[in-house]
């Protein structure tokens, strides 16, 4: 085979790092409802909270499926090295998003078993965000391996480090549920969730900024990269900073929309700080994009595929939010 | 006890997909048939059709909910506990297993939506064409799962460099050598699967005499469909089988319990194979009836599994025996759909409560001749993951320890009872609640896209 023309490698790398945040704003404020779904103040609060999420939530999670499969054909070294690596926290993040899937189904049809319902709904989704925060923690610290296979432990994965980020995430899909249920009610629902988002992007900061002191220390390579010159990627910590400020002046102020929209901008600009850390490597610390990518006619043949297929989904789910934009009434079954 | 991470994830594996399987199986079935009765709502204008489509979609509903769940699952299977198989085999199968979670992808995006939801919002020609395409979605997703595993069985159009397999001939690799005999039996197996449980739960009614007019028009359109889909099915296994004779022959010797190669070898109807004896006991069977059956004359030759050393060999008795529960089931299947025929007179499988009865029971048949026959050509692969070229022992994710292995197996078990129960309890309240119920609603609460709010029955 002539060598290839043009190398798909980066361009799948940014169909990845896509999908990733797609997954992670859009699953993140549904796993957020469910972190913050049993200190709801009522029932008829825990039912406006989900009916806000119901329409949307499984197709936030097929970004999750389409992602894990595009690994595996894009990138398969990172797929067989993370999913070895995190064998017990992916466990753990499939039978918390099976649980809290479920509970989505039945809820609404169930009486007397509701209970159970609420806590399998409320416990598989903060055991599935902590993995998520988990597996970031995992990623920064990078893997033990060698001649590209996974050589280290079972638990490798959950170190004070780790089980930080864990944490962090809760805290910060939280934050996103809390802002998002701003948007999607009102009275004394919206009340509620206008109470939690002050504290929560406290905690939120407080993490984030024990994180990143922290992660330099983990790790030398972060340290070179943010402390060796002085770089253009200063300006992505100073757009989250003035982000969390936007979040804080904007629930001042009373908005509605504005509160959910600074979150995913606080999401974004610390998602892109972490690639900056790490660019190029996508296994740390010792393969990069390149040496994890699959051979180039295979990133082709899927490529083609996938040209036709995105658009149709972005069509499709701006068109289901817009369907369901407005606000989630207590009366208006979703049953 | 040494626990060993290579056995505990086959059991895992194992458990996992058998669970996953059931339900596609039967999704893609019933998808085509609901295409077909939303086709004669569309032609008739007979509302009994809605009423019955009605019905089945919420059932539809159901199922692909769980298969969407266990699916989940599977798509990570690969990667914890057989990553260097799939390090070594990403290049076909990613894109492969890829474009069945896109094909997927879209089914739930254009369609599924509207064939859950549109009905009465939608014309009816519109509605019954989301129909069709789910039901072609539902082909178009086995057809890349079904390549990817006949690739295993039949590797073809690909060269290993350096330990790592890349694609020279994607056509050749995807339309590898046993990839038609196993869609057309798989194919098959869906809509008898969706046959036989429609049959089932029309018996069901028909006993219990609730919409009675509806459910004996289902019956009788089903035993037709049947009574020319169970023939056809063992037609097109033998098939199957003689193309695994030819690209995979030990797996043969160990279905039929073949140890030595010999011709005029016997079927065996019953025996207990002994691995480590590499003999049977007890055997009872008629003569030269393998021989003839596999190679279409009497004193043709058979190879055995002793063709190859013991630590080459798959497990012989699991492959004896689940290939003989796929047969039997398979004679049996075709054994009900006849008697069918024979009480079309005076409309006697209407009436006849054994035969009613005995299509309730039927309703599991087609579900462990499936799982029965993946077991054969699953553990009939053994030791291969990628026949005659990789290993489980090769594949297997070389970090894994037995207690990890034995966590995450006793891990999804207890997800799966739990979930599964959960949802097996409700699709029964489902088919309890019936087709009278299904009146059209015209309300605002469904235009929701997931699967389960299309259905209308209270959970407890």
């Amino acid at each position: 085979m002539s060598e290839p023309v043009f190398d798909l490698t980066y361009i799948w790398a940014a169909i990845i790092a896509f999908g990733v945040i797609m997954y992670v704003l859009m699953d993140g404020f549904d796993l957020g409802q469910g972190i913050l779904f049993m200190f709801a103040p009522s029932e008829q609060d825990r039912d406006i909270m989900m009916n806000s999420v119901a329409p949307v939530w499984d197709g936030n999670e097929t970004w999750l499926v389409l992602g894990g499969a595009g690994l595996l054909a894009a990138f398969p070294l990172v797929y067989s090295i993370f999913l070895p690596a995190l064998y017990i926290g992916v466990f753990l993040l499939l039978a918390g998003l099976i649980f809290r899937g479920v509970a989505f189904e039945f809820r609404f049809k169930a009486h007397s078993s509701r209970y159970l319902w609420n806590w399998s709904f409320a416990i598989g989704s903060t055991v599935a965000a902590f993995a998520q925060g988990a597996v970031v923690g995992a990623y920064i610290q990078g893997f033990e391996t060698e001649n590209m296979r996974y050589v280290g432990g079972a638990l490798d994965w959950l170190t004070p480090f780790t089980v930080l980020t864990g944490v962090g995430l809760v805290a910060g899909y939280a934050l996103l549920g809390a802002t998002w249920l701003v948007m999607k009610s009102e009275g004394a629902t919206q009340e509620w969730a206008y109470k939690l988002v002050k504290p929560l992007l406290a905690a939120v900061l407080i993490i984030f900024l024990v994180i990143s002191v922290w992660t330099p220390f983990v790790d030398a390579f972060v340290a070179e990269r943010w402390f060796s010159e002085f770089s253009a990627i200063w300006l992505l910590p100073i757009l989250g900073l003035l982000s969390a400020f936007w979040i804080y002046r904007s629930v001042s102020q009373r908005r509605e929309g504005t509160p959910f929209i600074a979150t995913m901008a606080l999401f974004i600009f610390t998602y892109l700080g972490l690639l900056a850390s790490k660019w190029p490597y996508v296994v740390p610390p010792n393969y990069t994009l390149a040496d994890a990518a699959s051979a180039h006619e295979s990133q082709l043949f899927l490529l083609i595929g996938l040209l036709f297929v995105i658009p149709i989904v972005l069509v499709y789910t701006a068109w289901t939010y817009w369907v369901f934009r407005g606000k989630v009434k207590a009366d208006q079954g979703y049953h | 006890m040494e626990l060993d991470p290579l056995f505990l994830s086959r059991i895992q594996f194992a458990f996992v997909v058998s669970f996953h399987a059931i339900f596609p199986v039967f999704t893609i079935g019933l998808a085509s048939y609901i295409a077909l009765i939303y086709g004669l709502a569309f032609k008739t204008n007979n509302p009994k059709w809605e009423r019955l489509g009605a019905f089945w979609t919420q059932v539809f509903a159901v199922v692909f909910g769980m298969g969407v769940v266990s699916g989940i699952v599977m798509s990570f299977q690969f990667g914890t506990n057989w990553s260097n198989f799939s390090l070594a085999t990403a290049n076909f199968l990613g894109p492969v297993l890829s474009y069945e979670v896109v094909t997927a992808f879209f089914l739930e995006a254009a369609f599924l939506g509207v064939l859950l939801f549109g009905r009465g919002k939608v014309p009816n020609g519109v509605h019954f064409f989301a129909a069709l395409m789910v039901s072609i979605g539902t082909f178009i997703s086995s057809f890349w799962i079904l390549s990817a595993n006949s690739w295993m069985q039949t590797p073809a159009g690909v060269e290993i460099r350096d330990g790592i397999y890349h694609v020279v001939d994607w056509s050749a690799a995807i339309f590898n050598e046993s990839f038609w005999y196993r869609f057309a039996h798989m194919g098959l197996a869906s809509f008898l699967t969706g046959g036989f449980v429609v049959a089932g739960v029309s018996a069901w009614f028909l006993i219990q005499k609730r919409d009675t007019e509806l459910h004996r028009k289902a019956l009788s359109m089903t035993l037709w469909l049947l009574l020319f889909l169970t023939p056809l099915q063992v037609f097109i296994g033998d098939l199957h089988g003689l193309n695994t004779l030819e690209h995979q022959p030990t797996k043969v010797a160990a279905m039929e319990g073949n140890w030595e190669t010999q011709k005029g070898a016997p079927l065996l109807l019953f025996a207990i194979p002994d691995q480590e004896q590499q003999t049977n006991h007890f055997e009872v069977g008629i003569p030269k009836m393998a021989s003839f059956i596999l190679t279409h004359d009497w004193d043709g030759e058979i190879p055995g599994v002793k063709e190859q050393p013991p630590e080459l060999q798959p497990n012989v008795p699991v492959v004896f025996w689940s290939f003989r529960i796929m047969v039997a089931m398979g004679l049996l299947m075709v054994l009900v759909a006849v008697i069918g025929l024979f009480l079309r007179r005076n409309k006697a499988y209407m009436h006849k409560r054994w035969y009613l009865q005995t299509l309730r029971l039927m309703t599991l048949s087609p579900f462990i001749a499936v799982l029965a026959g993946w077991f054969v050509t699953e553990v009939g692969r053994a030791p291969y993951l990628v026949y005659g070229q990789m290993t489980h022992a090769e594949g297997v994710t070389p970090s894994l320890t037995g207690g990890m292995a034995l966590f995450t197996l006793i891990g999804y078990v207890l997800v799966y009872a739990c979930v599964f129960a959960a949802g097996a309890y409700y699709l029964t309240r489902v088919i309890r609640t019936g087709t009278e119920g299904t009146e059209q609603h015209d309300d605002e609460k469904h235009r929701a896209k997931r699967p389960l709010s299309a259905a209308e029955a209270s959970f407890d």
